[in-house]
């Protein structure tokens, strides 16, 4: 029995393992290097920024750090980078949860043009968005003058908290939050769900909060996370329309203050990916209490 | 709720075209195919290029490293967050982190010139170099987001099968993995690309306006008093840079279906 089995594999016809395992090996050798390269690329950077603003003449101080929540502007810039991220949230929210349920559960057909429409934003280089912006903007003294459309458009623009801001990031960030909740949708059977709903009595608006949201309750995470990343670093728009916000202050003061800036880019930075991680670790709980 | 949301949005972009054929006149167009502008689109188009075919080359390598390693989920995971920060948070915290390191007095620079006594080579963090060289760091994550999903697709049966009619790697990747996963990382680059040609953050808090980039250039026009009509070349540039993405962008719609058919 023996012979035979050292005859056929001899033969070789049916050994695949040798063939197989250098294989394997190389490229596991080749995957290491891949990632201490990178790792290195992707590390030094913040250790060095991190070294760069503790560093003082006698060895190490976190001062840099302590002075940030003092810092002239710092509190103004930051609260209303925050609101506009919070009200950009709740608007792309609005519009697209409707959305990309009505898609899923009525209107499947239309997926991809929703699709499309969605990733255009995507595509298009924001300081093309901001000059046709600033055009229409500039439409309110050249031709509305005096109209209620002008003043309309007078208090989009008001420094303190400029609404203008919040529709244009809506609009850049339709495709992160479309491509979030759309996950989330697909994962689940929310045709089912709400037509058991439905046919047990309730509303088109209580289905909404109590069967969609729920199910949706990660995605929608997800989607106002990345949503208020975007909005917390987006500086093109802001600093052509000449507001002031978050990543407009901190370019305003690294002439006089270059550590300082360094060290609010960092910690935002790091602050971020904390959120982030957090909120993929709630992710990966529910998903192992699903299967379970 | 649909149309109307999706029209809100549309309407507010579409008036974008109709302000720049309100203020078009061919003197604009004409004049940013010259001179500085020229070489402003052909500097953004070649930094672009170029680091859009290195993201997409080192974001793959990446993401097949982590994908591979069966064990170690707290690395796939870490990776995967970082990418949504650093693709997600924008151009100026990186451009900040890389002033600090290897800026004029940053930490590598120092470390490198006063320590060990060599100098950077020659190598400006002000220059095209380094510009692309911060722009992978937020290219490279893009690539691992985009491709991550693609990758994921690629059935494991496969690779069984091939190993078990005894293909060699190389073998597997020429004729089944490379094939299939083509389109959607000829997709992912274009995606690169067009983000790349699109920074702005990033190359302003660096260097200000002395690297040609079509977005300097606009930002340059549009803060106005430099010359009487900048403010519609500013506009005519725009236009050209949508027109370029629109290209773009026509093409990977076309990759897509096509990646589509072969993964349905």
């Amino acid at each position: 029995m023996t012979a035979l089995v050292e005859g056929v594999a001899g033969a070789g016809g049916v050994a695949p393992q040798t063939p197989v395992r250098p294989g394997r090996r190389r490229t596991g050798a080749w995957r290491y290097a891949v990632l201490a390269l990178l790792g290195l690329y992707f590390l030094v950077p913040i250790a060095a920024s991190v070294w760069f603003t503790v560093r003082e003449r006698d060895g190490v101080s976190l001062e840099t750090y302590a002075e940030i929540p003092g810092a002239e502007g710092f509190v103004e810039a930051i609260t209303r980078s925050l609101a506009i991220a919070g009200l950009t949230v709740v608007i792309a929210l609005l519009l697209m949860v409707p959305t990309v349920v009505l898609v899923d559960i009525r209107l499947p057909r239309l997926r991809t043009t929703v699709e499309l429409l969605t990733l255009m934003p995507l595509m298009l280089p924001p300081i093309a968005l901001v000059v046709g912006v600033r055009s229409v903007l500039a439409w309110a003294p050249d031709y509305f003058y005096g109209t209620p459309l002008a003043e309309a458009f007078f208090a989009l623009q008001e420094p303190a908290l400029p609404w203008i801001l919040v529709l244009v990031y809506v609009v850049l960030a339709l495709p992160f939050v479309y491509r979030a909740l759309d996950a989330g949708v697909r994962g689940s059977d929310l045709k089912t769900l709400t037509e058991a709903a439905r046919n047990l009595g309730a509303s088109w608006p209580r289905v909404l909060v109590s069967v969609v949201l729920p199910v949706l309750r990660t995605s929608v995470l997800n989607a106002s996370f990345l949503t208020l990343a975007l909005v917390m670093g987006e500086y093109t728009i802001a600093v052509i329309l000449g507001f002031e916000t978050f990543p407009t202050w901190i370019v305003r003061i690294s002439g006089s203050q270059p550590q300082l800036s360094v060290a609010v880019s960092v910690l935002s930075l790091l602050v971020t990916w904390m959120l982030l991680l957090m909120i993929s670790a709630l992710d990966r709980r529910r998903g192992t209490k699903e299967t379970a | 709720m649909l149309p109307i949301g999706v029209l809100a949005v549309e309407a507010f972009r579409a008036t974008d075209p109709v302000t720049f054929a309100e203020t078009w006149s061919t003197d604009s167009v004409a004049a940013i195919t010259e001179g500085p502008y020229r070489r402003a689109y052909v500097g953004s188009l070649q930094l672009s290029g170029i680091t859009a075919l290195l993201g997409a080359v080192l974001g793959l390598a990446l993401a097949v490293a982590i994908l591979r390693a069966r064990r170690s989920r707290l690395l796939r995971r870490l990776v995967l967050t970082a990418s949504g920060v650093l693709a997600n948070f924008g151009g100026i915290p990186l451009a900040f982190a890389f002033i600090a390191t290897i800026g004029n007095l940053g930490v590598v620079t120092a470390l490198l010139r006063d320590t060990l006594g060599l100098g950077l080579g020659g190598f400006s963090l002000y220059s095209m170099t380094g510009l692309g060289l911060v722009y992978l760091y937020f290219l490279i994550p893009l690539m691992v987001l985009t491709i991550v999903p693609a990758l994921e697709a690629l059935r494991s049966q496969w690779r069984e099968a091939a190993d078990n009619l005894g293909a060699s790697g190389w073998q597997y990747w020429r004729h089944v993995g490379g094939p299939v996963l083509a389109p959607p990382v000829l997709g992912a680059t274009m995606l690169l690309f067009a983000s790349a040609f699109a920074a702005y953050a990033t190359a302003a808090a660096l260097v200000g306006s002395s690297v040609p980039l079509v977005t300097l250039q606009i930002a340059n026009s549009l803060s106005g008093d430099v010359v009487v009509g900048s403010e519609s070349r500013g506009k005519a540039l725009a236009l050209g840079m949508v027109v370029l993405i629109g290209l773009v962008m026509i093409f990977y719609a076309w990759v897509q279906r096509r990646t589509q058919r072969w993964l349905a």
